[in-house]
Order: structure tokens, then C-alpha cells, then sequence
């Protein structure tokens, strides 16, 4: 039975209370922030929860927001049974973005959370294998980060900026 | 002196089936441990295509991020560009004409029929088979010169932006559509079903290989094709709508376990090419109901500037569920734009399925393209 | 050659002889000729015996490559148009007409490639094996009568031979595989291994059941057993025979490595398999071994069950077979029946092309699962079904069936 965004937030809220840092039900698309320490329960608590049942994690994205010194990770879920979407957000501070890590609530965390962690630097505690996914192993910086600089060389060989 | 199986010595072998490999659909590298022929586990390897679409797309205007989102899914780059114009519609709360729609739907369909079709040629040619796959690609250059009529482009066709599409539609080539479904189906298709689909040998390399369990499909990730076929009904075109679909009457067909188990590289296969016949229904459809009128929304056709705000949208790709993640900060460039293939989370399961123990090294090569991957996608 | 022919017992020419179906001929009489030719010009043979019989085993080698290697051209280009408009295309045009010239040019390419021997590769072997390849095939040859008479050594054990012999592929293909010090050239070789040695079997239960019913293993002399109306063929000579020939021909198949059961060279799963590494001149020898092993097996099959050089039909076998017929006639006749042989041969060589074409390839333990326990137990029992069916009508027209009620015989 699928429910619509506010309600979905109020069933989170009333199970997480003030974990849920920010409820935007008039966005053009409805999100809710919550705090760091909660995420690995309201996972469970997403895919378990017989009215939620978010059982597909469409992706988890990053983004960098240099100016508020936060890196904000995006979690976008889906119910196939239910036909209904949440999107939550945890906000990590910049210089050391640490968050749970979900892979055991839905095994596609995995490589999301590696590509995370390769392109933004998000360190995922729990993580079996965090390593880079995308970008090649020895690589330096994390490129999707705003003040992210190319290397000049990469194994002796000159980087090009065309 | 009898001696035990299990007494026997082997040895295992660490082989790499690398970047550049015939079967392996793009650069994609897996390393296997077997014994003998049998698979004892996989690993991965991806990012060998890796172009940094995202970080691209941070440093260029919404109109020039278009043609990198062809190049993500190239074989199905109208789905990719639908996908990106919806989600910057979406946020930027922008009115498609009606006639863009309709032609976006026959667009995307015949580009689905495509893709469908490489994936049958090539799944063909990696089990030996070589004739279907020059069959199906006489029926692609078919669509191929639609496409070119229409945007002059043949693969990476950046034809769907925001706002509408790029050209109008002629009513020759409406023609051209109108006689490419009726040579298609049901004389081709039946064709295929002869020739490949029920091939005893096709069959015994296919069924009962591969098995995913929706559940543990569900749990990668897996969408599209991949998923429907271990049986779960799930299509975002009726699920989620999106553009006109919901106009359209057409069947989801899912897998049935019909030569096998439930969820086997054949039921994926016969997914594909169900689904063919369902897009060749659709196009009937818009090509009979297509209006007059406006091929684009002038004004955001000339550049967009979406409010601030972040979207999520996500439409039904051939391989599975194309989704992209905009946030705007109000300028003429996307603050950041996350795109999610569909490859990416259908190429992860592999390594579950290989692990099992019951996988040969001949069964690895069914799987891969079963799963239908393109690594434009999964590496972006 | 006569001076081997005579080394042996003539044991099977008697009871040929005996059943009035006999041909008089034993092979290639190349000395008795070049002795006549030097009489009617007035000379003497310079040299010793042992040079001329040198000379000639020479002479019939090259004869024998020669044909393997026109046929591999002519093969070759068989392939490319077949696979071409079967996938409603047009295959090699600009070379010669209709691209006949193709193979030339692609043999010539081959030849002018630069030699690359990998540095971690085992070069003696790497060297060794497509000779050894080459040549296993090329003995094959030997007793494989081309025409009536047209045979390098019409050896009394000719079918014994030609399966014996066809073992020594099996080293050269695991050398090859072996040497290439490459996991997915030795993926190949493993399963080339398994598969020709497992293919063997069911083809020597073939081929027994053949002989017996011949009496002979000389393949002149199986021909010779077929002489008549078509039916007389062995294909037609009981139901278990007509079996035997589709089992024949699946797995001869598996011998040449051909689809569905080209797992050994698998494209797209081993790039080359157990050829990945060879280039150039190296590899044309792999080539040409694989189509001269296409007109062997096709050749051995005609042989065996479809009737040789005879048409099927006793006027146009007659012709230039009366004792009285002109030279010219004699001529004709021979030149027919070599030409009857040839596109007989050429039509199962088609055939193989033809399902390579059409169908997948199996998997490793699907295809030792078809040896094993769908050709062998069938090839067993018709063997033994054949064998008792000999026995009681002792062979002839309409399977045999009447004589078993007093007619024919």
C-alpha cells in the first residue's frame, strides 16, 4: 500500500523522535535529515518496518558543500511491494565524514559505498572491503570533492588537461 | 588401493579474465579462482572506463551535459538523455509540448528495441551461436536509419533535452516506423524464437544456470530486465510513471521458470525478448495517437536555469532503472549531478552468483551476458 | 608401391575377388609407369630400386599436399561465402571474382607475417606441435582413396590406420597448448584433450561395424563392397548402419573441433584457445590441418557409408568398366566417378559448415555427457544389432530382408 512522503516521515519520526534532525515535506522532491548515530537503525528499521518496507536502495550519493563545511550522503530508497520512495540525508562534517555503513541492510551498499568513499572520501565504519572502486587503487584526492586538484603525474606519467 | 575423491590433489588456478576480453561486454576485468572448470569464487573489477561524467557535469551548462549522458548507456542513449530532461523538468517545473512526448515515447521505445537486440546478437555470439547476432543487427541498421533521419545521429544521438526534442518528426519517418513494426513482429521475432530461443543447445547452456533469487536480486540492486526475469513484476513505466506512459496498454512480462529454475540466464533472455514485442505495442500505439503541435518548449530550450532545490527521478532504461540525483544551486551549471546506472548494481550480483560453487568457467560467459551490461554505465 | 602391396598378406583381396566384386586395381602404380615411359623412350632407370620407390614416395607426398593445400583454398573460401549468405551478407568480393582469390591473399599474408615465439613460451614444443598437428594429418591421407585407383598406398589395414594415426593430433594440439605457458591456451588444451580422445570411441565402434560388413579394412575394398543400385550402400544396408552414419558424423564433428563442439578454439570464452599464441605462417598450419581434417572425415564418411565413387545407379557406373571400351571412355568414366567422389565429399563438408553456423557450442560436461552416455551406449548396441543382422541376412538389397527369405543373396 503505498503511502505518500509526509506520511512515511511521520512513521520515521515517530519511531526515531529527534534523530530526525530536518523534515522537508515541501521540497520539490521530500527529504528528511537525520543524525549520523541512527542511520544503521533506521536502515533496518526501513526495510523491516512492515508499513515501509524499503527493500531496494536505488543509490547513495554524496555531495560536497565546501562553504558549510558538510558533506551531506544521500540514501535513496524504494519499496518494490509498497511502490513508495523516502530520501534521507546524514550530514558529516567535512574534514572527517565518517558514517555506518549499511551493507548488511542491502548488499548493493556495497559498491555504492565504495564509490562514495573513492570519489568524496566518506569513510564507511563496517565496511568489509572500502577500497577504491572507480578510480584506480593508488590514486590520490578524492575527485568529486570542490577543491579537489588533478595530480600533476600519476606513476610518472604526465596528467593532460585538455 | 582405492583412493578418494577428496584425496585427490588439484590444484586451483587464479585466472584473469581481463580488461580485454571477447565476452566480457567493455572493459571489464574479473579474477576467478577455479578448479579445473568449476568457478570456486569471483572478484570484480570495474572502473576500467571510468570518465568522470560526474565531475564533468559540475563544469558545464544543463544544455552541454547532454551529450555525456548518451555516452553513459550507449546503446540506449535515448533512455539516458529522457532520463537526465525529465529530472531537470522535474525540478525546474518545466511543460513538455504534447507532440515532444509522444515522439520521446517512440524515440525511446525503437532505442529500446535496439538495445534488446544488440543484447540477443551478442548473447548469440558469446554461446557460439553467430548467425542471430548478424541477424539482429539487419534489423538494427533498420532502426539505426530511422534515427539517423531523424537527429542524424546514429548512436549518441542527443536528441531528447530538455524542454522537448532536438527536431520534429516528419511524417516519412512515421512511415519508416509504421513499416519497421509491421516487417518486426511477429515474423522476426518468431524468427529468433526459432532459430535461438528454443535451440536445444542454447537451452542446456542457459537453463538452470545463473539462478538469482529475487530476493537476493532485490537486495543488489538488480532492476530492469534482470530482475523481471527471476519473476518479480517491477517496471518503473507502470510502477512510477513517467512522461505518457500510463496512456499506453502494454505487458510486463517476467520470468517463469519455463525451461529451468525461476530466474536463470534464459528467463532473463526471454524477458528481452517479450519485451521487444511490448515496445513494438507501444509505438502502435503513440504512432496512431500522435498530435500536432510544438516539437519543444522554446524558452528552456534556449538555456535553464532550475530554482535551488535537489530531485531525485528515475525512469525504466532497457538495462533496468536510470535514475539521476540534480542539485541546483539556482545557476546555469548543475551543482551536482549523480547519475545511477543500472549496470552498476546489475554487474555486482556476479560475484554472488559465481560464489555459489555450482558455476563453470563456460557458465561465467552465459551469465555475463545475461545480465545485459554496458560499462559506459557502471563505470560512467 | 606395388612392392609394398605385395609385402603383404592377401587375405581381404581374395575374399574380395571371391564375391565378383573385385577392382582390379591396388593403387598408384607410379614405378610400373615411369618403367614404361623410360622403355618406350629407350632408356634405363640410372639409378637403384630404393631411389625410385624414394622418388615416388615423394612424388605422392607432394601429390597428397598439394590436394590438402588446394583443397584448404578452396575451403576457406567454401566457408566465408557459405557463413556469408547464410547471414544475408556477401562475403569476400574484391579479391577475384566473387573473392575466389581471397584465400590466396590471406595465405600469402600469413606467410609474410613477422614470426613471434612468446619469450616465456617453450620453444622447442611451441615449434614442434603444428608439425606435429600437420603431419597427423597428413598421414591420415594415405590410404584415402581419391578415385577408383587413385589411392597413395591402397594399405590392406587402411581404416585401422587412419584411426590409429588420428592420436597423434592429440599431442600436437596439448603441446601446442602446453608450450604456450598461457592458462587460457591450457584451458584449451585440457578440454581438446578429453574431447578428441572421448570421440574416438564412438567412431572406432563406427567404423568396426563398417568392416564387418565389408570384410576388409581396405578402403578400396569397402568402396568395391558397395558397387550397385544405391541401395546397396551401407547406409542403406540396415537400420543399425544408418544410425551408426549419423553418429558418425556427429562425432567426427567433435574430431575436428567443428560447432557445436568447438569448445577447444571457443571465440569468445578463450579468444583462441590452445592457438591463441601462434601467428603467422604457425597458425596457417593450424588452419590447414583443421580443413584437411574437414575432407578427411567428410571423405571417410563417403567411404564408409555413402557408396564412394559409385553413382547408385549401374549405367553411369558402367561406363568405361566393359572390357572393351575405348581408352577415351576409360577416361571419362574414371574422371566421373573421381568427380562423384569429390562432390560427395564437398557436400558433407558443406554439411559441417552449415551446422557450425547454426547452432551454439556446448558446454565441457555437456559435451562429455553426449559422448559418453547418448553415442557410445547407441553405437554400442547398434554395433551389436548391425553385427546380428549381418549374420542372418548376410547383407544385400532392401536391408537385407529378402534373402532372409530365400531371394538375392
Amino acid at each position: 500500500m503505498a503511502l505518500s512522503r509526509p506520511e512515511i516521515h511521520a512513521i520515521v519520526k515517530e519511531r526515531f523522535g529527534d534523530g530526525v534532525v530536518e523534515d522537508h515535506p515541501e521540497a520539490r522532491d521530500p527529504y528528511i535529515v537525520v543524525k549520523p548515530e541512527i542511520l544503521e537503525d533506521l536502515a533496518f528499521f526501513c526495510r523491516d518496518e512492515p508499513r515501509l518496507r524499503f527493500d531496494l536502495l536505488s543509490s547513495i550519493t554524496g555531495v560536497d558543500y565546501p562553504d558549510r563545511k558538510m558533506i551531506e550522503v544521500i540514501y535513496c530508497l524504494d519499496s518494490t511491494p509498497s511502490k513508495h520512495w523516502l530520501i534521507a540525508k546524514v550530514l558529516l562534517p567535512r574534514d572527517d565524514p565518517r558514517v555506518a555503513s549499511v551493507e548488511k541492510v542491502w548488499r548493493t551498499a556495497d559498491w555504492h559505498e565504495r564509490e562514495t568513499f573513492d570519489l568524496l572520501g566518506v569513510n564507511f565504519e563496517g565496511h568489509h572491503n572500502l577500497v577504491r572502486i572507480l578510480c584506480a587503487e593508488d590514486w590520490e584526492g578524492h575527485p568529486l570533492r570542490k577543491d579537489y586538484v588533478m595530480p600533476e603525474t600519476y606513476r610518472g606519467i604526465k596528467n593532460v588537461i585538455y | 588401493m582405492t583412493v578418494a575423491v577428496k584425496d585427490i590433489r588439484t590444484e586451483e588456478m587464479l585466472l584473469n579474465m581481463g580488461p580485454q576480453h571477447p565476452s566480457t561486454h567493455g572493459v571489464f576485468r574479473v579474477v576467478i579462482r577455479t578448479d579445473g572448470e568449476m568457478v570456486l569464487e569471483s572478484e570484480s573489477h570495474i572502473g576500467y572506463l571510468h570518465r568522470c561524467f560526474e565531475k564533468v557535469a559540475e563544469n558545464n551548462n544543463y544544455l552541454q551535459v547532454v551529450p555525456y549522458t548518451d555516452r553513459m548507456d550507449y546503446l540506449c542513449a535515448m533512455a539516458n538523455n529522457l532520463g537526465y530532461a525529465e529530472t531537470v523538468e522535474k525540478l525546474a517545473k518545466i511543460q513538455v509540448p504534447e507532440r515532444a512526448q509522444y515522439i520521446r515515447v517512440i524515440a525511446t521505445e525503437l532505442n529500446r528495441i535496439a538495445s534488446h537486440l544488440m543484447a540477443f546478437g551478442t548473447y548469440g555470439l558469446d554461446l557460439g551461436a553467430v548467425t542471430p547476432f548478424l541477424y539482429a543487427f539487419r534489423d538494427r541498421e533498420m532502426i539505426l536509419k530511422i534515427f539517423e533521419k531523424l537527429c542524424g545521429q546514429r548512436l549518441n544521438y542527443s536528441y531528447i533535452r530538455v524542454g522537448g526534442v532536438t527536431f520534429d518528426i516528419t511524417d516519412e519517418i512515421l512511415a519508416d516506423a509504421q513499416r519497421f513494426c509491421d516487417y518486426f513482429d511477429p515474423v522476426i521475432i518468431d524468427e529468433y524464437d526459432r532459430l535461438l530461443s528454443y535451440n536445444g543447445i542454447f537451452i542446456s547452456r542457459t537453463a538452470n544456470v545463473g539462478v538469482l533469487p529475487v530476493d537476493l536480486a532485490i537486495s543488489y540492486g538488480v532492476t530492469g530486465p534482470s530482475l523481471r526475469g527471476s519473476g518479480l513484476k517491477r517496471d518503473l513505466r507502470k510502477d512510477e510513471p513517467y512522461s505518457i506512459y500510463n496512456r499506453f496498454e502494454f505487458d510486463v512480462p517476467v520470468g517463469t521458470g519455463e525451461m529451468g529454475q525461476l530466474g536463470d540466464c534464459w528467463d532473463r533472455y526471454m524477458v528481452r525478448i517479450r519485451e521487444m514485442r511490448q515496445s513494438v505495442r507501444i509505438i502502435r500505439q503513440a504512432l496512431k495517437d500522435i498530435p500536432p503541435g510544438d516539437f519543444c518548449e522554446k524558452k528552456a530550450f534556449r538555456g535553464v536555469k532550475p530554482p535551488k532545490g535537489e530531485v531525485y527521478h528515475k525512469i525504466e532504461g532497457a538495462r533496468g532503472e536510470v535514475g539521476f540525483y540534480l542539485v541546483s544551486d539556482g545557476s546555469v551549471k548543475p551543482y551536482r549531478l549523480k547519475a545511477r546506472g543500472p549496470s552498476f548494481c546489475n554487474i555486482s550480483v556476479l560475484d554472488a552468483l559465481t560464489s555459489r560453487g555450482d558455476c563453470m568457467v563456460a557458465d561465467m560467459v552465459a551469465i555475463i551476458g545475461s545480465l545485459d551490461i554496458v560499462m559506459g554505465e557502471v563505470d560512467r | 608401391m606395388t612392392l609394398l602391396a605385395q609385402a603383404v598378406p592377401p587375405g581381404a583381396a581374395d575374399l574380395a575377388r571371391a564375391r565378383g566384386t573385385h577392382d582390379v586395381q591396388g593403387g598408384l602404380h607410379l614405378e610400373s609407369w615411369i618403367y614404361q615411359g623410360l622403355d618406350a623412350l629407350g632408356l634405363e632407370f640410372p639409378f637403384e630400386e630404393w631411389v625410385l620407390v624414394a622418388v615416388t614416395l615423394l612424388v605422392v607426398c607432394g601429390l597428397v599436399f598439394g590436394f590438402i593445400n588446394l583443397f584448404a583454398l578452396f575451403a576457406v573460401w567454401l566457408e566465408r561465402k557459405v557463413s556469408a549468405h547464410m547471414q544475408c551478407r556477401l562475403g569476400p568480393m574484391e579479391v577475384g571474382p566473387h573473392g575466389l582469390l581471397q584465400t590466396l591473399a590471406d595465405g600469402i599474408k600469413l606467410t609474410v607475417k613477422e614470426d613471434i615465439i612468446p619469450r616465456v613460451a617453450d620453444k622447442p614444443l611451441f615449434i614442434l606441435a603444428p608439425v606435429i598437428v600437420f603431419t597427423g594429418i597428413l598421414i591420415r591421407f594415405v590410404p584415402l582413396p581419391f578415385g577408383p585407383g587413385l589411392v597413395a598406398s591402397d594399405m590392406d589395414l587402411g581404416l585401422f590406420f587412419v584411426a590409429a594415426v588420428g592420436s597423434v593430433e592429440v599431442i600436437g594440439v596439448i603441446m601446442a597448448g602446453w608450450a604456450s605457458n598461457n592458462k587460457w591456451s591450457l584451458f584449451g588444451t585440457i578440454r581438446t584433450a578429453t574431447q578428441m580422445v572421448s570421440y574416438e570411441i564412438p567412431i572406432g565402434i563406427a567404423f568396426v561395424a563398417v568392416i564387418v560388413c565389408a570384410g576388409s579394412f581396405s578402403l578400396m575394398e569397402i568402396v568395391n563392397a558397395q558397387q550397385g543400385w544405391f541401395w546397396s550402400w551401407f547406409v542403406y544396408r540396415n537400420p543399425f548402419l544408418t544410425i551408426l552414419s549419423i553418429i558418425y558424423l556427429i562425432a567426427s564433428l567433435a574430431e575436428c573441433k567443428r560447432a557445436p563442439f568447438d569448445l577447444p578454439e571457443a571465440e569468445s570464452e578463450l579468444v583462441s584457445g590452445f592457438h591463441t599464441e601462434y601467428a603467422g605462417m604457425r597458425f596457417a598450419f593450424f588452419f590447414l590441418a583443421e580443413y584437411a581434417a574437414m575432407y578427411l572425415v567428410s571423405a571417410v564418411a563417403v567411404v564408409l557409408f555413402f557408396g564412394g565413387w559409385w553413382s547408385g545407379i549401374p549405367a553411369i557406373d558402367g561406363i568405361g568398366l566393359a572390357p572393351d571400351d575405348s581408352a577415351l571412355t576409360v577416361t571419362v568414366g574414371f574422371l566421373m566417378k573421381a568427380g562423384i567422389f569429390m562432390t560427395k565429399a564437398i557436400f558433407f563438408v558443406f554439411v559441417q559448415m552449415w551446422v557450425r553456423w547454426t547452432l551454439p557450442r556446448v558446454r565441457l560436461d555437456q559435451m562429455m555427457h553426449i559422448c559418453w552416455k547418448v553415442l557410445l551406449p547407441i553405437s554400442l548396441v547398434c554395433l551389436v544389432g548391425s553385427t546380428l543382422w549381418e549374420l542372418m541376412t548376410g547383407g544385400g538389397a532392401f536391408f537385407g530382408i529378402p534373402t532372409l527369405f530365400g531371394f538375392g543373396g
